[in-house]
């Protein structure tokens, strides 16, 4: 074990006008376990991506340096070829195919063209038997778990003589058991010299398996630890991960908290039958009227599931447990149950499946509530076009009329957009989910007032956030998941960064 | 000049809009010259428009469905065999026509449920549910005319729906008189409801067009109406089968851009998940959507054996195709959310126009068919370059 394999030097990208990263170096040591750590949306997966080849070269400034050259690569199978393979969150198997099959895609073991089975089951055989999975290669992936399609990802990454591979939060979707045999895994390929970065957010996992863990923090890298040295701590690494002091770009509002609960949850979990487990386990929780409830955690937690499950079951999972809105208990069936009830939720996927954006402002406004302007089913254009341009008017929506195609608009606005939506339906309990991704600071401090203006007007809101700082910026209490499960309850002066990390880490 | 640059950059904006009307007229104008003038005669014209009425509604049909994202192929032999269907009440049952039609009208709808229930319930995908539609509404047909072969259709008033014309009143220098009344009124209606729309849009500050252009609108399309109504005039005036489809036309027109449900179609078609997320029952749309498919079906099934006077076992063979290239033509994207019901009638009578100007010239049915392919082909490259521009 000596020497660098990898550097990465004054890495910077850009997005259209957001800088993802910025002059981040970053050097990994031959055969190393090297984690990679960092808040969500701190360029942890921008900065693989850029590895991997995935942005091109060209596409982002400074050099990559593998083994003791500059690699230019221009598509991901180039920096396969030079050795990199990268593993990501969502697994890139194909369900429907057998495990042999899966192992050679792209890299089929054939003669002038004419795939050779039999050779890739016998290999396929001998790498399984690498990573301890002792199965049946020809077992179709949809067949087995999580765990074990982690495990034949490394093994079709052995396939490609990987010499550094990289785990974009491998144990995000896994049980303990399954977790623990994937570290050992790794350990066992660091004897056989294959060095790895894993990106985890299970602080106690980096710091069971770790030689080195580089922060990684608003695109910038923090530090480098170093475990020989005693360095790799609970304490060392959330203090560099969120090292940053909160901006005061957080309103206050005058109401305080009233004391009715408008919703409560009970024993509430949410089974999603397709990938069999539950999204959500043992919910409870409670909404009081004119509070902000936040819901922290990291990606994966069960959040936005959580919320569908709550509004209308939207992706039809086995829900069991009790819902209560204003102390009565609701069956909720379809999204426009929830609506009626006075539930709406503002998706975290603005452009996926929260706007129309072919249409324009005004139908995206008029959508969920057309019934409210129109007789006997046909919509009085006239009213439509008042309502609109009232919402435009006071959540100061920036463009040139409502027919304005919200394709057109800037992420901030849709966002507006997304939010006059909803409260011209005028729900009582306003679910967030995300509400600022993606967003710059002015149009978000625009969204937190719109939302404290809502709260004095009586309405509730729960938001769900990944970013500490607006979640302890804005909520009256916080809840904490971790793993389908609410890790904690902390009112909004216990709240602090370390203790929800601390929480969400679980 | 202006004007001429206001026009020009009208043009390339509403490109997609205006671009199968100008279509529409190049291809007649084409056809007019290279046939002396027989192609816009009283006569030619109001046998295009009966030829292409029985695909124009489908073509309606077809295009909410499209604009959802789905698909229907069942629906020529749908109309086939509830064409056989009206037949066979007529002359074998002595139905009256006032009880034949509703009832094949509300098993068309019954049909297209049929097929809306295993769409939005079942959850099989449009292509092969309607695939199956199509061979069992085939063998249906053939069921139904087995024993007798083709059904001869002796009512007249079954018969006057695809060849009979609306009564004239009075001629007047040779012209229909009642034609030219409905062609001014609708004229009237027209240029009326275009100036209550520009003067809404000025109030709220949308964009209008500048008020020189604005007119010469006005009068353009007022003419191309009139121009119609006089040849239509000349001949036997307005045959039912035309306002059949006008109504049709602004039923469908109605629905789609004015009421709650037609907000709702588009919603689902541009972004379903997103609809679900605002509320919309997205089953229950797929429901009406392939509910109405199967009404328009039998519609265009009475349409048709009204217009040979009889039901054939081959009736309906590859009308969904033209159907669906007339939609394509008008203007619906296969991404769905896009298109317009006006831009379905216009796609059924720019086929239509095709086939009678190649008729009239003697083009012979293989060149005919690679000529309507191409055109189809050019309409939907047109569709995916000018959405490119735009995004």
């Amino acid at each position: 074990m000596s020497g660098t394999i990898l550097e990465m030097k004054n890495i910077s990208k850009e997005f259209t006008g957001v800088k993802a990263l910025s002059n981040v170096n970053f050097k990994v040591e031959k055969g190393e376990i090297h984690c990679l750590v960092g808040e969500n949306g701190a360029g942890k997966s921008t900065l693989m991506k850029v590895l991997s080849g995935v942005y091109p070269y060209g596409e982002y400034d400074g050099d990559i340096i593998f083994e003791n050259q500059v690699q230019k690569f221009s598509k991901i199978s180039d920096s396969v070829d030079t050795g990199v393979v990268i593993i990501y969150q969502e697994l890139a198997l194909f369900p429907d195919l057998t495990i042999y099959e899966n192992i050679f895609a792209g890299n089929e073991l054939h003669r002038k063209g004419v795939v050779d089975w039999n050779e890739a089951v016998t290999r396929s055989k001998e790498l399984l038997d690498k990573v301890n999975l002792h199965i049946n290669p020809e077992t179709l992936i949809k067949d087995i778990s999580i765990g074990k399609q982690q495990l034949v990802e490394i093994a079709k990454a052995l396939s490609k003589r990987v010499k550094l591979l990289i785990l974009d939060e491998p144990t995000a979707a896994l049980n303990d058991t399954d977790s623990e045999n994937l570290l050992s895994l790794l350990r066992e390929l660091k004897k056989q010299g294959i060095t790895s970065i894993m990106i985890s957010h299970k602080l106690n996992e980096v710091i069971s398996i770790a030689d080195k863990a580089t922060v990684l923090r608003d695109g910038k890298t923090i530090c480098t630890l170093d475990g020989a040295k005693g360095e790799i701590t609970e304490g060392a690494i959330i203090k560099n991960m969120v090292g940053r002091a909160i901006e005061d770009i957080y309103p206050k509002r005058k109401v305080p908290a009233k004391g009715d609960k408008l919703l409560e949850l009970t024993n509430w979990t949410a089974h999603d039958p397709r990938i069999g487990r539950n999204v959500a386990e043992d919910i409870n929780l409670h909404v009081n009227y004119g509070e902000i409830v936040g819901i922290a955690g990291l990606m994966g937690a069960g959040r936005t599931e959580l919320a569908l499950s709550i509004f209308g079951n939207s992706k039809k999972y086995k829900t069991d447990g009790t819902i209560k809105v204003d102390g009565k208990p609701v069956k909720l069936a379809h999204t426009s149950d929830a609506i009626k009830t006075g539930i709406a939720y503002v998706t975290e996927d603005r452009k996926g499946d929260g706007l129309f954006l072919l249409q324009d402002i005004k139908n995206n406004i008029s959508i969920s509530n057309l019934k409210e302007l129109s007789t006997y089913g046909v919509v009085n254009q006239n009213e439509e076009i008042r309502t609109a341009e009232k919402y435009r008017i006071s959540l100061g929506i920036k463009t040139p009329s409502i027919q304005q195609k919200t394709g057109n608009l800037s992420g901030g606005n849709q966002q507006k957009v997304s939010l006059g939506k909803w409260l011209f339906v005028n729900p009582k309990l306003l679910i967030l989910d995300e509400p600022t991704r993606g967003i710059d600071v002015g149009a978000k401090l625009e969204i937190y007032t719109v939302m404290n203006k809502l709260i004095e007007s009586g309405m509730s809101i729960i938001m769900i956030s990944s970013e500490l700082g607006e979640v302890l910026g804005m909520s009256d209490r916080v809840y904490v998941m971790a793993k389908g499960r609410i890790r904690g309850e902390l009112s909004a002066t216990d709240a602090n960064q370390e203790k929800i990390m601390e929480l969400a880490t679980q | 000049m202006n004007l001429l640059k206001e026009a020009k950059a009208l043009l390339k904006h509403n490109i997609r809009d205006y671009g199968m009307y100008i279509a529409l007229l190049v291809i007649m104008l084409i056809f007019t010259v290279m046939t002396n003038g027989l192609f816009m005669s009283s006569r030619n014209i109001s046998n295009l428009i009966d030829s292409a009425g029985y695909i124009a509604v489908l073509a309606v049909g077809v295009m909410l469905v499209i604009i959802i994202r789905h698909i229907d192929l069942s629906i020529g032999f749908l109309a086939g065999f509830l064409g056989a269907i009206a037949a066979i009440l007529l002359m074998q049952f002595s139905m009256p026509v006032y009880l034949v039609i509703p009832i094949i009208l509300l098993l068309g709808m019954l049909a297209g449920s049929v097929t809306g229930f295993l769409v939005a319930k079942v959850g099989i995908p449009a292509f092969v549910a309607t695939l199956a539609g199509w061979l069992i509404y085939r063998g249906a047909l053939l069921q139904a005319t087995e024993k007798s072969g083709t059904i001869n259709v002796t009512n007249d008033a079954f018969n006057a729906i695809g060849n009979g014309y609306i009564p004239s009143i009075a001629e007047v220098g040779g012209l229909h008189l009642l034609t030219l009344l409905l062609g001014a009124a609708a004229i009237i209606y027209y240029i009326f409801n275009a100036i209550k729309n520009r003067k809404n849009k000025i109030r709220y500050n949308f964009d209008v067009v500048s008020f020189p252009l604005f007119i010469i609108q006005l009068a353009f399309v007022s003419f191309l109406m009139g121009y119609i109504t006089w040849i239509l005039a000349g001949y036997n005036g307005f045959s039912w089968t035309l306002i059949i489809i006008l109504l049709v036309l602004i039923i469908y027109h109605f629905v789609t851009t004015k009421t709650v449900l037609g907000r709702h179609i588009y919603a689902v078609g541009s972004n379903p998940e997103a609809a679900h997320l605002s509320g919309i029952n997205v089953s229950k749309i797929t429901f009406i959507v392939f509910g109405s498919m199967g009404m328009l079906s039998a519609l265009s099934g009475i349409l048709f054996t009204s217009r040979l006077q009889s039901a054939t076992t081959t009736a309906g063979t590859l009308f969904e195709l033209d159907a669906i290239a007339a939609a394509f033509v008008g203007g619906v994207s296969a991404a769905g959310g896009v298109g317009k019901v006006t831009g379905a009638v216009i796609g059924a009578v720019v086929m239509a126009t095709l086939v009678n100007g190649m008729n009239l010239l003697g083009v012979g049915i293989a060149s005919q068919y690679m000529i309507r392919g191409g055109v189809l082909a050019l309409a939907v490259i047109f569709d995916v370059m000018t959405r490119r521009q735009r995004a």
